[in-house]
């Protein structure tokens, strides 16, 4: 008989750490979804998704059952991520000079013509993965998490842990911070 | 043609392309084995910190002691005393049997 979630958890906290290894299983999509939300190699996504794992172990302890489990993985998945882009803030100064045909090609089409530039192009993938790039870890989860995931701003203060209050005035400087970046991009060609 | 309207374009890009979510083969084994490598390393360096701590705590109590004697040195007349005191004691057994006799 498969054993609920509060038995597992109740069994690892005992000391049985193989009782761990159904909770990997089935979260492990989720907490890797989210990890390539922030990072391109896949080496790095393996990175977080483990460290999340080692943490949740450790912690476990402190999972009080109040919430579903899951929401208590994710908020450790994203301060994971955060600290992940604290720490890799280096990619940050790469520039827009190095841009590939098809990004160039994707930007030219959308100044002659908006509406041919489609979203769902591989060049417009790749551009917002170098325009997040170049945002500061806050900005990047901030607009991540508000703008791609299109999360309530309660509930990101919950991912967080920072306040209502934090998270819009990070929101706020977010938008301005990315608006400042593509007003960066060679102005003479595309804008 | 404003940044703002590319700002849009691009987060409507970023939506439309989610990430995967796949893992990587047999993750959970390799998360397992890691975490049973760590438990058995952790009670070894939790018994390695705890006899650390106890030799850094007993140096430092043998200093205190040792600066405590070099600053306090025991008087020439009480130090006389105790091994006056010291040798009673220990042949106390033979002079009481000196005395019987």
């Amino acid at each position: 008989m498969e054993r609920t979630e509060a038995e597992l958890i109740a069994a690892v906290l005992a000391g049985d750490a193989a009782s761990f290894e159904p909770l990997v299983q089935k979260y492990s999509p989720r907490v890797f979804a989210t990890a390539r939300r922030y990072a391109r190699r896949e080496s790095e996504v393996e990175d977080i998704a483990q460290e999340v794992w080692l943490k949740a172990f450790e912690k476990l302890g402190s999972f009080r059952g109040e919430a579903p489990f899951e929401h208590w993985l994710m908020r450790l998945t994203v301060r994971t991520c955060y600290d992940f882009l604290r720490g890799h803030q280096r990619n940050r100064e790469s520039t827009f000079s190095d841009l590939s045909e098809p990004e160039s090609d994707w930007l030219e089409r959308f100044v002659t013509q908006p509406e041919a530039a489609t979203e769902n192009a591989e060049a417009a993938r790749l551009l917002v993965a170098r325009i997040l790039e170049r945002l500061s870890p806050s900005a990047r989860l901030i607009i991540t998490l508000l703008e791609i995931e299109d999360r309530p701003v309660k509930e990101i203060a919950a991912l967080t842990g920072w306040s209502v209050p934090l998270v819009k005035v990070r929101a706020f400087r977010a938008r301005a911070e990315m608006r400042k970046i593509l007003a960066r991009l060679p102005k003479d060609r595309y804008l | 043609m404003n940044p703002a309207e590319l700002q849009k374009k691009l987060i409507a890009a970023a939506r439309a392309h989610p990430p995967g979510d796949g893992v990587p083969y047999a993750f959970e084994k390799r998360v397992t084995a890691l975490l049973a490598a760590r438990t058995t390393s952790s009670s070894a360096v939790l018994w390695v910190q705890g006899l650390w701590r106890a030799a850094v705590s007993c140096l430092a109590i043998a200093l205190m002691l040792g600066v405590w004697a070099f600053f306090n040195p025991a008087t020439t007349a009480s130090a006389g005393d105790l091994s006056q005191n010291f040798e009673n004691t220990l042949l106390a057994a033979v002079d009481q049997n000196a005395q019987t006799q």
